[in-house]
């Protein structure tokens, strides 16, 4: 009976041990909040009627009328492309067309004044009032994509932190930035099996605390000379990186890091 | 049962352990920048100066071989050796220990410092390669030798240094042979000529009284092999360079061409034509006896070993146009492996055995270029008029070729030269002779 207790214990406690050791919630780790994101929520009517004062009113009227000539007057820019011949001129030929731009381009009087007052910009700040309404709705529209795409970002974010440690935005910046560091010795053999995987200690602030290179049994071995070439030079693109771009949050994710340098690529082209 | 249970179990436990793996990155890419390296002059005693300068007619010989380092290093298109002007360290005291902080400050990735002393008239010089980023020393090594060989001092350090920091052995302490020319194109002088690799102490081999082609050294030791016209019929000659000896290795009948050494310096490969046709023919120099390697009613000619001495790489037309084939080193086996447009000539095989050096003629232009043994992954590497002749230097990373070009606007009159072009095809670079050269060959290092 004792000993069928005894044994009971003795496997509970194996159980409660190896779960503790290996179950990360059980383990009292600081709480890694993520980035406050601050959202202001608007509520917007899908129509606004507010009557337009009369003053506004006019000074809407006026601002159509012009527009309404403006778009009549596009045409000039239209004409000078037409002017532009279909083929390549003779050498004479394009001299007079030369000839003509460049009048053009010189006598700004002979140029209509409503076109040169109103700008491409300017025309695109005056604002329609009866297109407030389809303005709004196509906010909405982008909103609510904007929200879709945030809340799947969102998602797949949380999935990468879980499987890799890094989002792939976070990756490619760590990767851009070694790649510059990193001069690749040139004179290594492109078939042998040269991966160098190197165990980096980070600080919050990305800077380094300690390397530790996994195979370091072959830096001294002899007939490893490349490998130790390649170790080392992916030691000094560390050196010369540091502090590394690593993401603002989440130290406890990045705090321990494997760079695996793998030049093959870069040799065999 | 309790199996599949016990099974569910550790499942169970083990699994959180995936989520607490360590995050791996992969480094594909790097940059293919120079290194920025610091050489720093080597220091010496005043009294050691004023001995040197007495003897060698130099102010500062430590100033020098850094010089040539530099040069070396420069060369190669691996290494950005920065200004001296921008050391904020003496010399002498970044020997003892540098002030890595400084170094880095201007962007010194490794730094080469180095001490002079002369003693019973022998220069000793001592360098040491340091690891900026590192901070540390990663090679110190001394020579002791007559102070005029301090240019070779400035080779040997240049080897040591570019061996330990990119993998690969060096080339600087080496010499090439070449055929100086002088005179106008139909009445031209050609002697033997021999200089360091870097263009400096040429002298001249043959006094120019007979025509000489193709020199060819032998990968093992200093002895080279060239073609001499003697009353008009080309002869083989073997000459040794330390000794000056030289010999006649045979009257063969007909034309022949392009002599070279197979890997272990005991056979030399030939072609020999005759009755309108070239085959490829070997001698062994101990006994010499001639052996017939191709058989073929066409023009086999450019023969070259592979470093194994296994296979023979060669131009021959017996496609009906020049193209290059492979062939086991007893004539079995042949496989054309060139294929692209053009004719393809002087098959050279890498000191690595890992690629073929050849000469491309297509739509009136000479290219040289690299392709592997068997074939495949062709590069192009330089374009011109007129060149070819390509030969490796013994690390294989660079080679050496000529190049005519017409010496006046007109396009009248002409200078030939020699050019080096590294595997990346971008580090093109003249290669100082004192007068026009042609047909260089890369001598093996000299020391090992």
């Amino acid at each position: 009976m004792y000993k069928n207790i005894i044994i009971s214990s003795g496997f509970h406690i194996f159980l409660i041990v190896i779960a503790t050791l290996s179950l990360p919630f059980l383990a009292k780790k600081p709480i890694d909040l993520p980035p406050i994101i601050s959202v202001e929520l608007i509520q917007i009517t899908d129509q606004t009627n507010i009557p337009f004062a009369p003053k506004a009113k006019k000074i809407i009227e006026e601002v159509k009328k012009k527009q309404e000539k403006l778009v009549s007057e596009q045409a000039p820019p239209k004409k000078v492309k037409k002017e532009k011949p279909d083929a390549i001129p003779l050498p004479d030929e394009k001299k007079e067309v030369v000839k003509k731009i460049e009048e053009k381009k010189q006598n700004p009087e002979k140029l209509d004044n409503e076109i040169k007052q109103v700008s491409e910009f300017e025309k695109d700040e005056m604002f329609d009032p009866n297109k407030i309404a389809a303005l709004i709705d196509k906010s909405k529209e982008d909103l609510a994509e904007t929200t879709k795409k945030l809340d799947k970002t969102t998602q797949s974010q949380d999935l990468n932190m879980n499987l890799t440690g890094l989002t792939l935005n976070e990756e490619d910046a760590l990767k851009a930035q070694i790649f510059g560091c990193w001069s690749i010795p040139l004179g290594l053999p492109y078939n042998e099996n040269l991966l160098v995987r190197i165990k980096l200690k980070l600080k919050p602030d990305g800077s380094v605390i300690k390397t530790e290179i996994l195979d370091h049994a072959r830096m001294n071995k002899p007939g490893q000379g490349f490998y130790k070439v390649l170790a080392e030079s992916a030691l000094r693109a560390i050196q010369l990186c540091q502090p590394l771009r690593v993401p603002t949050t989440g130290y406890e994710r990045w705090k321990d890091l494997q760079l695996n340098f793998d030049a093959r690529e870069m040799l065999e082209g | 049962m309790i199996n599949k249970k016990f099974l569910l179990l550790c499942i169970l436990i083990f699994y959180p352990l995936k989520s607490m793996a360590l995050i791996e990155v992969d480094i594909t890419r790097g940059n293919l920048n120079p290194l920025p390296i610091a050489v720093s002059s080597i220091s010496s005693s005043e009294a050691d100066k004023v001995k040197l300068k007495k003897e060698l007619k130099i102010d500062d010989i430590g100033l020098e071989i850094s010089r040539v380092v530099e040069n070396n290093l420069k060369t190669s298109g691996l290494f950005n050796p920065l200004d001296k002007e921008a050391f904020l360290q003496k010399p002498d005291i970044a020997h003892l220990k540098p002030r890595f902080e400084d170094w880095a400050l201007i962007k010194a990735q490794a730094l080469i410092t180095g001490k002079i002393n002369l003693k019973d008239g022998k220069l000793r010089v001592e360098f040491r390669l340091w690891d900026v980023l590192a901070g540390k020393e990663i090679l110190a090594l001394a020579f002791t030798t007559v102070p005029k060989n301090w240019r070779r001092i400035g080779h040997i350090i240049t080897d040591k240094v570019y061996e330990r920091l990119t993998g690969e052995k060096g080339y600087f302490d080496t010499r090439i042979i070449y055929v100086a020319e002088e005179g106008p194109k139909i009445q031209r002088i050609k002697k033997l000529a021999i200089m360091d690799q870097d263009g400096f102490n040429t002298k001249y081999l043959t006094l120019g009284n007979e025509l000489v082609l193709t020199p060819r050294f032998n990968p093992t030791n200093q002895m080279v092999t060239y073609l001499s016209y003697f009353k008009n019929l080309p002869r083989v000659y073997l000459l040794d360079i330390e000794t000056g000896i030289q010999e006649v290795v045979g009257d063969f009948p007909g034309m022949t061409f392009a002599p070279r050494f197979s890997p272990d310096g005991k056979k030399i490969i030939m072609s020999f034509a005759m009755d309108g046709k070239s085959d490829i023919y070997t001698m062994d120099l101990e006994n010499r006896i001639v052996e017939r390697i191709t058989n073929h009613p066409s023009i086999d000619t450019s023969p070259s070993y592979s470093p194994d001495g296994k296979y023979i790489a060669f131009n021959s037309d017996r496609s009906g146009y020049q193209q290059i084939y492979v062939m086991k080193s007893d004539g079995s086996n042949v496989k054309r492996i060139s294929f692209g447009n053009g004719l393809y000539g002087t098959p050279v095989w890498s000191p690595r055995g890992d690629l073929i050096a050849f000469t491309k003629l297509h739509k009136g232009k000479f290219y040289i270029g690299v392709m592997r043994t068997d074939g495949k992954g062709e590069r192009l590497l330089t374009e011109n008029y007129y060149q070819e002749a390509p030969s490796w230097s013994p690390n294989g990373r660079v080679l050496i070729f000529y190049r005519e070009t017409k010496t006046d606007s007109k396009g009248e009159g002409f200078s030939a030269k020699l050019w080096s072009i590294d595997l990346t095809g971008y580090n093109e670079r003249l290669v100082n002779t004192e007068t026009d050269a042609s047909d260089p060959s890369w001598s093996s290092l000299l020391s090992n």
